[in-house]
């Protein structure tokens, strides 16, 4: 398996004395870790891995397009239910410090109809700056400068402004990176922009993968994601999130479920989508895979259509990343403490 | 380093060490340069690179795929491979180079040169086929398995928007062939299987201007895609990759029965075929193995078909393997001279007397090779000039 290159490696290793600190500070059921995520350990007594649903049935004003006001809000609310206590800007001071350069991984392949909201982006970044973190250290990226754009997302490279732009703009690193089934090139704005990466994902019906939700959407950070689509992505999804230059920087998942889709996707199907308007938020990017997929379920069936399982397309890879070589997460109903505001 | 040299000067150099991925790439493409291709001698950037072609105007390298059928919801099934993708709408098969864009599927590759080279025929290695002639080679980015031992990774295993490229049409192809004395085209060096399009139409270009083709393939496709697109080729080398389901599936990502029926069907279409068997220490090395094989050559092609026995060098995810030990290379030839195959090679030893040509009848030596370069050759009116035993190949121009 491919090592870290050093300066990963140091960057690691600040981050995790870093994020012991502020546990400690922090301290509290409810919690955040800074530094890995709080997945249930496996045979840890009374270890739960907290999901988030947040809900807001008035997210979307009378045009049916969502108010930025009310996205901030439901970010806000969805936050202090997975923090435990109730101050914002607190709350991220707790995930991130000011001296860090932050990523947000979205999702823009379904292009506008499909994709991560770009109030969403745009009320994480602003309590991201209210946490200390400056506006030039935080960067909104997917793999292609033109997905981003017709997602609605409007591109900036340098100056003080967030940044925002694709793989295709800074290329992949030489070398690969190994884990398991998977052998890839990572893109630089992991590598080189992303001391912290929040992913920011969309809840989505995948017609190969069963669902695309937090861990799939890594497929976004390599340079050969066709490679790892036969036998239902699986394993290559939860090998892909083991990599350490992943898993060592992913601090928080955010799924955007404003809008989703139950069948058809990834693409956008309108025929198929329906206004959620919720946010699922984790830690634990496999317990929430878990919880999402079950929303998906209920979606379908409310629609009268087959199960996944039904449909050989469960997206097993769920479990193989909470598996015993994995260890990725948890999706263990009984130690998923799930969390609906 | 090979970049910038004249062609005559590229073949020469031929026979030296295998070049690193990195210098692949360069030489490639400043070979390209030397060659007169506008544009290809960019630097070369590799997937590392910042923007590559997506540069470019990708509009000009879309063409319509041949080989897929439409289905309901905007999806399709490709039909080019054994893999038979479906694919949804904005979304691209496993070889990343065709993608479903409202339903139809494209190749985004047709004319999209990422390697351009003018190479010995030996190199490829085809050793009854023209030997001492040069083939202008080139390559597109993508490929329908991922070897874990990959030579060429960075092009065959991106995107073609992660690889620089170079817009060089079929009749441009040809041109090009011409310029430089080289009596064929040689589709090689990533996996020509996903560019079957440009492939077939440079390829009938190339024969309008008296230039044969040849292609370098894993032979890993669909029957139909088979006979239409390697049925513009004047000679063939399969890739055979092992003899055990189990080997392909774990360290190429495939299957061995397509490629053996891939085989069967050029064999019954007369096409001039090779077969190279890279050998992997401890993967698909044992006696058992090579017996396998070369009975399943004897029955099912005849024993005149040239069969190498390749040395693996690590590279890409197999970086933990040590390079194949000679005698492990002579150990797989014994046996399938004992099978009864008639012309059965080692390649990639530099000097190694299993690298020259014999008569199955008398022994004589009739091909002697240097590296990439056939030093001597003998054979007249395609036989033995000694005991006049026929020797199957394409021997003369």
């Amino acid at each position: 398996m491919k090592t870290m290159r050093n300066g990963s490696r140091r960057d690691f290793l600040r981050q995790s004395f870093a994020g012991a600190a502020l546990l400690c500070a922090s301290g509290g059921a409810g919690a955040l870790a800074a530094a890995e995520p709080v997945a249930a350990k496996p045979g840890a007594v009374g270890a739960k891995s907290r999901v988030v649903v947040a809900r807001d049935e008035l997210l979307r004003g009378t045009d049916s397009k969502v108010d930025s006001g009310r996205m901030l809000a439901l970010l806000d609310r969805a936050m202090q239910a997975l923090a435990g206590h109730d101050h914002p800007a607190e709350i991220w001071r707790t995930l991130v410090r000011p001296s860090e350069t932050v990523s947000l991984k979205v999702n823009t392949l379904g292009g506008r109809g499909i994709s991560t909201n770009v109030l969403l982006v745009a009320a994480i970044c602003k309590r991201l700056q209210e946490a200390g973190v400056r506006a030039s250290d935080i960067v909104v990226w997917d793999r292609d400068s033109n997905e981003l754009e017709r997602a609605g997302f409007h591109l900036a490279m340098g100056g003080e402004r967030v940044q925002c732009y694709g793989t295709d703009r800074v290329g992949y690193e030489e070398n690969l990176a190994a884990w398991g089934s998977v052998g890839s090139c990572l893109s630089k704005i992991l590598t080189q922009r992303s001391g912290v990466l929040i992913n920011v994902p969309v809840l989505k019906d995948h017609d190969g993968a069963g669902v695309t939700i937090a861990l799939k959407n890594m497929y976004g950070v390599i340079h050969n994601p066709n490679k790892y689509h036969p036998d239902g992505c699986n394993p290559y999804v939860a090998d892909l999130n083991m990599l350490p230059e992943i898993r060592s920087r992913m601090r928080l998942t955010i799924c955007d479920a404003t809008t989703a889709i139950y069948e058809g996707g990834p693409g956008y199907k309108p025929e198929h989508c329906w206004n959620a308007n919720s946010l699922l938020v984790s830690q634990d990017p496999v317990a929430l895979d878990h919880t999402g997929w079950q929303m998906i379920e209920r979606k379908r069936a409310e629609k009268g259509l087959k199960t996944l399982e039904a449909k050989k397309r469960a997206p097993r890879y769920i479990a193989t990343a909470a598996d015993g070589e994995h260890k990725l997460g948890t999706n263990d109903p009984k130690r998923i403490a799930l969390v609906e505001v | 380093m090979l970049c910038g040299l004249e062609v005559q000067e590229i073949a020469r150099n031929q026979a030296g060490s295998p070049l690193d991925r990195r210098s692949f790439l360069k030489c490639a493409l400043a070979s390209g340069a030397a060659l007169g291709i506008n544009g290809v001698a960019q630097p070369a950037a590799g997937i590392g690179s910042g923007a590559a072609s997506g540069t470019q105007d990708d509009a000009r390298f879309i063409v319509e795929a041949k080989f897929y059928q439409k289905l309901a919801e905007r999806k399709i099934k490709c039909k080019l491979c054994p893999r038979e993708c479906t694919v949804g709408d904005k979304e691209r098969g496993y070889c990343g180079v065709r993608e479903n864009r409202g339903g139809v599927y494209y190749t985004l590759v047709h004319s999209r040169v990422c390697a351009a080279h003018v190479d010995p025929v030996e190199k490829k290695p085809l050793f009854h086929y023209l030997p001492g002639s040069i083939a202008f080679s080139l390559a597109t980015a993508g490929c329908n398995v991922n070897c874990k031992f990959c030579q060429n990774w960075d092009i065959s295993q991106s995107r073609p928007e992660q690889i620089p490229a170079e817009y060089i049409p079929p009749q441009r192809v040809a041109e090009i062939a011409k310029q430089y004395n080289c009596p064929t085209i040689a589709y090689t060096y990533s996996e020509p299987v996903i560019f079957s399009e440009f492939l077939m139409d440079a390829a009938d270009a190339g024969h309008e201007a008296g230039i044969r083709s040849i292609v370098v393939s894993n032979g890993y496709m669909q029957e139909e895609a088979l006979k239409a697109a390697y049925g513009k080729m004047d000679a063939v080398k399969i890739d055979l990759k092992s003899f055990s389901e189990s080997y392909y599936r774990q360290v190429v990502t495939g299957q061995l029965k397509p490629v053996l029926n891939s085989l069967v069907t050029l064999r019954k279409m007369n096409k001039w075929t090779e077969i190279v068997y890279l050998v992997l220490p401890t993967l698909n090395d044992s006696d058992e193995e090579f017996r396998g094989l070369a009975q399943w050559v004897k029955a099912n092609l005849g024993p005149d078909v040239p069969l190498h026995f390749t040395q693996f060098h690590p590279e890409y995810l197999l970086k933990n393997l040590p390079i194949t030990p000679v005698p492990t290379l002579e150990r797989a030839k014994a046996i399938a001279d004992a099978e009864g195959l008639h012309y059965v090679y080692i390649g990639n030893v530099p000097g190694h007397p299993a690298q020259n040509t014999y008569c199955p009848k008398c022994r004589k030596m009739l091909v002697e090779r240097v590296g990439f370069t056939a030093s001597q050759m003998l054979i007249r009116k395609n036989s033995c000039p000694f005991c006049q035993q026929p020797i199957p190949g394409i021997w003369h121009a």
